[in-house]
């Protein structure tokens, strides 16, 4: 066990899965030399050479159509999107062509391709650079979401998404790049579609992703101090749903909340809520609250003010305790 | 100069694909074929003449009119016609129909529906041979019209920088869907674009097959030998709608009789009659030979079960 960043536990990721295999390779914008706008692939072009780490033009449609011919040519290449709220660039590529592939072609050509995205707010990146976008990808049949909250799970899902036959939309949180965390010096894998119960509980479940798991679970600390044992689960995947953990859950707390940082309308929220309503309505001592951001852009000025913290759970944990 | 053998197999090659598309058609017509079709009679020498310059390790990608291509690249008749008639024993299994066929044993990773997407997938298996060092050739089949999207001039950029061996062919038949060229573009020659991307950019009569053929035969060389890309323009005529049934209201008096004037099947017969390589009783027993796979892969799709809805979710995750 090392103390890591989580920005260099998906470093190590990269770095020990080239190692393992020959056919993974990194492109993206800025990846080589300068080792990514964020340091995710620093140190890996001096490792593995230029035909391993490939910077390209600003060219997003062209760079996640080249991964995903290459992947079905037996490469298995792992994309850097800048931002994740770049994808719309080459939402053709993801949406229409690599979700599709193996569907499409009735299983004669597959994607195995990771696309890591940060995305998110708490850096003040305004309207373009801030999103949370995993809902628009959890609706494709095909893609895989990844959204992981911690070092140890970032570095331990990057490398189940690498080894993965199905193509892997691995959304990283700009905010959380710095945050430490004990991480193992070898190797290791997460399953993808698995989540994960980050704080056990008995009387609410607060299901959360990505940085939101932390607020969720700093809105548990304060509601454990007035006798409310919130379970917290990190779904770490979005799409495959891990509906077996948040049902287990459930039944046994009766009260869910869902908490995201991306907008609540139409939100991975309203998909869990609908989940648990349609399956296990009788389960329920009241409804299911979200938590999500409002129905805005993320305000540049007013992004503290936008975006869902500790208070909005707490708040949404009583409302759901007051049935 | 291609020898006599070649001009025999090309020939065989345009005329099957001449006679596929004839007969979907019909079969079309008939409501034997769900959904709807794209043909491109009229533009065969540029399927027949590239292809004639590919190993089956090479790969193509195609367009919604891409039967011509998927069949010049020699896929088997039968799945490529179970395919397109939604049958389980098609090469998709009945998943992707007349604008998606695919087949990983003839090298065709996939015609698209989507304008202009292939190209940026075609940088990838290129890019696949060199990280491999293997000598294979991905060849992107498009429209004129899909050199308007922002893919094209994204890949042809990307394909030019990494030296990619990838050869792109324009087929340019003057319309895209019911807007002809000169409304949307204002230059004549799309290939003047490819200097802008540091490639070589050639126009050829895409009707004569043998111009067809010794253009992508040296672009497909350079490609093989680490050379980069090429941007290949080809000439051609559009003799049917943008899909079967289109009325084409939207074209000029006497311009489909025109076009038809121009037979690429028909210059070759005379090429081969001229230069006495091939002589009627060939064309003839060509033809011959065609009809009667064609009619062995059409029994072959009517025989085929639909696809089994209990496999609906099959193959959206490995
Ligand atoms: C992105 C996208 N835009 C529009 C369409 C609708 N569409 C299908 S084919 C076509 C015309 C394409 O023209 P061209 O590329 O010249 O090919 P051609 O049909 O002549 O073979 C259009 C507009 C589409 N399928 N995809």
């Amino acid at each position: 066990m090392t103390e890591s960043r989580y920005i260099k536990a998906i470093a190590q990721a990269l770095d020990e899965e080239m190692a393992r295999d020959e056919t993974v390779y990194i492109i993206g914008e800025d990846v080589g030399a300068s080792g990514g706008a964020f340091g995710g692939t620093r140190g890996l072009l001096d490792k593995y050479g230029p035909l391993r780490v490939r910077d390209t033009p600003i060219s997003e449609a062209a760079i996640m159509g080249l991964a995903l011919g290459s992947a079905v040519k037996g490469l298995r290449p792992v994309v850097e999107i800048m931002f994740a709220d770049f994808l719309p660039m080459c939402m053709d590529q993801i949406v229409n062509q690599i979700a599709k592939t193996r569907y499409m072609f009735g299983g004669q050509f597959h994607a195995p391709m990771v696309i890591r995205s940060p995305g998110g707010g708490g850096l003040n990146a305004g309207p373009q650079h801030s999103q949370s976008l995993e809902a628009w990808f959890a609706h494709v049949p095909g893609l895989k979401v990844v959204v992981p909250s911690t070092p140890y799970d970032a570095k331990g899902l990057l490398k189940s998404a690498i080894r993965d036959d199905d193509p892997v939309l691995f959304l990283e949180n700009k905010a959380l790049y710095a945050m430490k965390g004990d991480v193992p010096d070898g190797d290791y894998v997460l399953p993808i579609g698995k989540a994960d119960i980050k704080r056990p509980g008995n009387d609410v479940t607060i299901v959360s992703l990505s940085r939101m798991v932390h607020q969720a679970l700093a809105a548990a600390k304060i509601l454990a101090e007035r006798g409310i044992e919130a379970e917290v689960i990190d779904l770490r995947t979005v799409s495959p749903l891990d509906k077996e953990t948040i049902f287990a859950s459930v039944e046994k707390t009766s009260r869910l909340v869902v908490a995201h940082e991306a907008v609540k309308t139409a939100g991975i929220g309203a998909e869990i809520s609908a989940l648990v309503s349609e399956e296990m309505i009788d389960c329920l001592d009241g409804p299911v609250v979200r938590v999500g951001a409002p129905f805005a852009p993320v305000p540049f000025s007013l992004e503290s003010d936008y975006l869902p913290g500790p208070a909005d759970v707490v708040a949404a944990v009583e409302k759901v305790l007051a049935y | 100069m291609a020898s006599k053998a070649l001009l025999q197999e090309i020939y065989y090659s345009m005329l099957k694909v001449r006679r596929v598309e004839e007969r979907l058609l019909d079969v079309f017509a008939e409501g034997a074929i769900p959904g709807f079709i794209h043909v491109s009679i009229g533009q065969e020498a540029v399927a027949s003449g590239v292809c004639a310059c590919l190993t089956p390790r090479d790969t193509i990608f195609t367009t919604h009119r891409g039967h011509g291509h998927t069949v010049a690249k020699g896929i088997d008749l039968k799945p490529f016609m179970a395919e397109i008639y939604g049958r389980a024993d098609g090469s998709c299994g009945g998943r992707s129909g007349s604008m998606h066929v695919a087949s990983k044993e003839a090298g065709v990773a996939g015609a698209n529906g989507i304008v202009g997407a292939g190209m940026p997938i075609s940088l990838g298996t290129a890019f696949a041979s060199m990280f491999r060092g293997d000598d294979d050739v991905t060849v992107c089949f498009f429209g004129d019209g899909a050199t308007n999207e922002g893919t094209f001039h994204e890949s042809l950029n990307l394909a030019a920088l990494w030296n990619l061996p990838v050869v792109f062919v324009c087929e340019n038949n003057g319309w895209a869907q019911f807007t002809a060229q000169s409304t949307y573009m204002k230059i004549k020659q799309i290939s003047d674009r490819a200097a802008s991307y540091g490639m070589p950019g050639i126009t050829v009569d895409g009707t004569d097959v043998l111009a067809v053929h010794k253009e992508a035969d040296r672009a497909v060389k350079r490609a093989r030998a680490g050379k980069g890309p090429t941007l290949l323009e080809c000439n051609t005529q559009r003799w049917f709608g943008h899909y079967a049934g289109d009325p084409q209201k939207y074209r000029a008096e006497g311009e489909v009789e025109k076009a038809r004037e121009i037979d690429p099947i028909a210059r070759l017969e005379t090429h081969l009659l001229a230069k006495k390589q091939a002589n009627q009783a060939f064309f003839d027993a060509t033809d011959e030979r065609i009809r009667a796979e064609i009619d062995a892969a059409i029994a072959f799709a009517e025989g085929s079960p639909k696809a089994d809805p209990s496999d609906i979710l099959m193959d959206v995750y490995a």
